[in-house]
């Protein structure tokens, strides 16, 4: 990783002075003049901002359930108090404040909201008809400079199903028919007109990449490069050595004094050069075991880290390599023989990646399974138990919280049930890890956002108002 | 096996070997005692209860049953029992990946060869997918034909449908044409030149077509009938389907769409089983009045498309409740092995469990025409069965013995040898 260089605007009246003090008097001295800040790429990280504000909400005592936190720990007949939308306490026996809304949770269990790592609700939305397909910018193996939150459609109904479901923050990603499929985005699981509303506060940015079948299938059709997995990576060490190149022109320009005209900016690249300085979280979308690694090679010649391989159907073949590099594994557990590079799936990945030490998480990248995140880790656990690894609940439901949570970058704020986070919770009808759990109430930032026997919660998406739908889905 | 350990049987456990005239060299006798029985048939649930399969074929049943004493024993332990699982509307034996590898044999885009299309002719019993969907529980599947996704390019029939076994062996097939494969709705509107009118009346001059063909095969031959839509081989292959022979599997989600389909088949007198039927809720009773089966994934919840606004969770309880003979589906050829997880998110959605059961075993035998021998756990059956380790339908369960004719089937599969040589070193060092 380069370290980060000072790309604040506001330092230029400093850099001028000190371009002046070393400039001979007799030379014509060249001004710095600050940039449009639209024109230099670290001046506005952030130019399509959050504008999500979580709703005030009611202190709440969730009393008797079995609490499974996220941070390895079940706690049973435990009590979590929910205040200003946090958690404010969560243990055994604590005593209920007064003026709380108490929930006797006794025989029901309370996790931290489902997060799940790989998603394309509202850019792949429902209905599936092609003017709502906004998922992949397939015009060339490169296209870094979009952005998967202007294609993302706050409408779609899938958002409403997915919350009923226990699902309160997720990754959006681009598609992987590129090389460089464009950033993603995190996103709470609110309702909200507009894609600004639905923004994870400080969340990073992410960068979908793929190796591997995808993009070869795509671009042989067209005639062009890649057509192989060797031009594959040929064409991603020639867009990181553009990538670094940006940098240090930028990082001359700014270390000069800013004289003369300032490299120009480039959306693509600006990308890159996120990932390059660390702001900017790689999601690699890639299969084998013998690819990942070689995209772990790329990384380390060029200086940044992989944050997480998605789909990584053979992780459990490099499990130890990837849990030493720090690698999240998000996977599936049923899902195999889609493609050839899909064909060594193994239910147990997930439990092999744990029992390696890594981080293991359990995704969608589906609109139904997205719904029952929490069955498709239960298969995982059992295949996982059936091999001889150890396993528990506490441990497995880490794969759809704190570990997504720690692969978004977005620990520090949600994903365990731990005092101080964000109030994204679920108490479930029973065991979570059974097939007939349900979510019976569903708190996002401390504000209820589903209950079953609410109707308000239902069809909250626009699209469905007056349409032939059933009142409960 | 020897023959007089057999006849010594006859002559105790008379009523078990009544059946059985002259016994073969070479019988085979399996006894699952200790079991937790859901037969699905008349033996009902059985607590605690046995069965005896001779041949491959059950010949008792019930809470109190004499064991041969030839009878390889297998000790449920108090397990649940059920009937080996069909998975209808598969492509398992048909390909192996999905994308981009060999070619698969689901589909064609043959205009003179679509209605006569028939999987029976490509199946694979070699195939990868079949151990892993059999470790799901699946014993018996319906192999059905797909379109290739060409659009207008397709062709209106998908083909004819097959029954297969996953019995591990060479021979997959157990009875071929069971059924003619139809899309109608948006799909089959775009096969028809891109509306569902078009359609309809492609199918009704078709029919009429068939119906003429089959009264006059041999002025066809001589070239003194008019000019039939289709080839001879698909009106010959349709024939069936005019008579009321071979059921018509209609691919179809609106619920506009399934009353126009119940109309044409009440008008034509053709048989019809509905698959896919997104809202099919909304018309149940008008489905059960007609005794129209319906074949369904339960977990399609979301309004995937306009002719599917209307999707549930809901749409499998709300069937069975109106009296619909309800088959519940897998997600499809290398993912069938969640079937049993479907039938548990039925039942999770308010379909009665037995109802769910009934929808992964003797519902499809019904529907396919196999419940004389298949489907159910009674006297004269084959015996297809699964002892579990738990509910079927839960993830935290898995099949501890398969049979499938009474053979007990390899716990095995690529996937499992896949795992066995990566085991976690922390987990090989204490093997």
């Amino acid at each position: 990783m380069r370290s980060l260089p000072i790309r604040l605007g506001i330092l230029f009246t400093a850099a001028a002075l000190t371009a002046c003090a070393s400039t001979p008097a007799s030379q014509p001295v060249a001004t710095p003049v600050a940039l449009r800040s639209a024109l230099d790429p670290s001046i506005d990280l952030d130019p399509f901002p959050s504008t999500y504000r979580p709703a005030p909400s009611a202190s709440v005592a969730i009393v008797g359930a079995t609490l499974l936190t996220g941070t390895g720990t079940e706690i049973h007949e435990g009590t979590l108090l929910m205040r200003n939308g946090r958690i404010e306490a969560v243990g055994q026996g604590l005593a209920v404040p007064p003026g709380y809304e108490t929930i006797d949770a006794h025989g029901r269990w309370l996790t931290p909201g489902i997060i799940d790592a790989h998603s394309h609700l509202g850019v792949a939305a429902s209905p599936g008809v092609s003017s709502l397909d906004d998922t992949n910018e397939m015009s060339d193996p490169n296209t870094a400079e979009v952005w998967a939150e202007h294609s993302l459609w706050p409408q779609d109904p899938k958002f409403d199903l997915a919350r009923a479901a226990g699902v309160t923050a997720m990754m959006i990603l681009p598609g992987s028919a590129n090389l460089f499929g464009g950033r993603t985005v995190v996103i709470k699981n609110v309702p909200s007109t507009t894609m600004q509303g639905m923004k994870f506060p400080g969340a990073p940015y992410g960068l979908k990449m793929a190796c591997g079948e995808n993009p070869k299938r795509v671009y042989r059709a067209k005639g062009r490069a890649p057509q192989t997995r060797m031009a594959e990576i040929a064409a991603f060490r020639r867009a990181w050595l553009e990538a670094s190149d940006y940098a240090r022109r930028w990082d001359a320009w700014r270390e000069g004094g800013h004289k003369g005209d300032p490299p120009k900016r480039d959306l693509r690249l600006d990308t890159l050069l996120g990932v390059l300085d660390g702001q900017i979280l790689v999601q690699n979308h890639c299969y084998r075991a013998d690819e990942m690694a070689t995209m772990l090679d790329v990384a380390r010649e060029f200086g940044f880290h992989v944050t997480a391989f998605h789909h990584a159907i053979e992780a459990y073949k490099i499990a130890p390599l990837l849990a030493r590099e720090k690698v999240c594994v998000a996977t599936w557990a049923s899902s195999w023989g889609s493609k050839l590079e899909a064909f060594d799936g193994i239910e147990e990945n997930a439990a092999f990646i744990q029992a390696a030490g890594g981080c293991a998480v359990i995704h969608s990248d589906d609109g139904l399974l997205i719904q029952r995140l929490n069955q498709e880790a239960a298969i995982a656990l059992t295949a996982g138990r059936h091999a001889g690894v150890n396993i528990s609940e506490a441990d497995a439901i880490e794969w759809l919280t704190a570990n997504p949570a720690r692969m978004l970058g977005i620990l520090d704020q949600t994903g365990t049930l731990e005092s101080g986070k964000m109030a994204d919770v679920v108490l479930w009808s029973a065991d979570p890890f059974s097939v007939y759990a349900h979510a019976d109430k569903v708190w996002i930032d401390g504000v209820l956002s589903w209950d079953p026997a609410d109707p308000r919660f239902r069809h909250q998406s626009d699209f469905e108002l007056g349409l032939p739908v059933r009142a409960s889905r | 096996m020897i023959a007089g350990r057999v006849s010594l049987l006859c002559s105790v456990f008379a009523v078990a070997c009544a059946c059985i005239s002259t016994p073969a060299a070479g019988e085979d006798v399996v006894a699952v005692i200790n079991a937790h029985i859901h037969s699905m048939g008349n033996a009902g649930e059985i607590a605690k209860g046995a069965l005896v399969a001779r041949d491959g074929r059950i010949v008792d049943i019930g809470a109190s049953v004499a064991i041969p004493s030839d009878a390889r024993v297998i000790d449920a332990g108090g397990k649940i029992v059920t009937p080996g699982f069909i998975a209808a509307d598969t492509s398992i034996g048909l390909m192996e990946i999905r994308l981009s590898a060999d070619p698969a044999d689901n589909a064609t885009q043959s205009q003179t060869i679509s209605a006569a299309f028939d999987v029976s002719y490509g199946l694979n019993p070699q195939s990868v997918v079949i151990p892993v969907d059999r470790l799901g529980g699946i014993t018996t599947a319906v192999v059905v034909p797909s379109y290739s996704g060409g659009g207008d390019k397709d062709p209106l029939f998908a083909g004819q449908a097959a029954l297969v076994t996953l019995a591990h062996g060479h021979q997959m097939l157990l009875e071929p044409r069971v059924a003619m494969v139809l899309a109608m709705g948006e799909e089959g509107a775009e096969h028809a030149g891109g509306s569902r009118g078009a359609e309809a009346a492609a199918l009704r001059a078709i029919l009429a077509d068939v119906r003429d063909y089959a009264r006059r095969r041999l002025e066809y031959d001589q070239g003194k009938t008019r000019h039939y839509l289709l080839s001879r081989a698909d009106l010959e292959a349709l024939v069936p389907v005019a008579e009321g022979r071979m059921p018509l599997l209609v691919w179809v989600r609106r619920a506009s769409d399934i009353l126009d389909v119940l109309s044409l088949a009440r008008q034509e007198h053709l048989r019809l089983i509905l698959d896919g039927a997104s809202e099919a809720w909304r018309v149940a009773d008008q489905i059960a009045a007609a005794h129209v089966p319906v074949l369904l994934t339960p977990i399609e919840n979301t309004p995937a498309s306009f002719e599917a606004l209307g999707s549930t969770l809901e749409n499998a309880a709300l069937l069975a409740k109106a009296g619909v003979t309800v088959v519940i589906k897998g997600n499809g050829t290398h993912r069938d092995r969640e079937l049993r997880y479907n039938a548990g998110n039925a039942v999770a959605a308010g379909m009665p469990y037995s109802a769910a059961l009934a929808a992964v075993t003797i519902n499809p035998a019904r529907v396919f025409g196999i419940v004389d021998h298949s489907g159910s756990l009674d006297r004269g059956k084959d015996a297809d069965l699964v002892i579990w380790d738990g509910d079927p339908f839960e993830p935290s369960t898995r099949p501890v013995a398969v049979l499938i004719g009474g053979r007990e089937q390899p716990m095995t599969s690529r996937a499992t040898a896949l795992r066995d040589r990566y085991l976690p070193v922390t987990v090989s060092a204490t093997h």
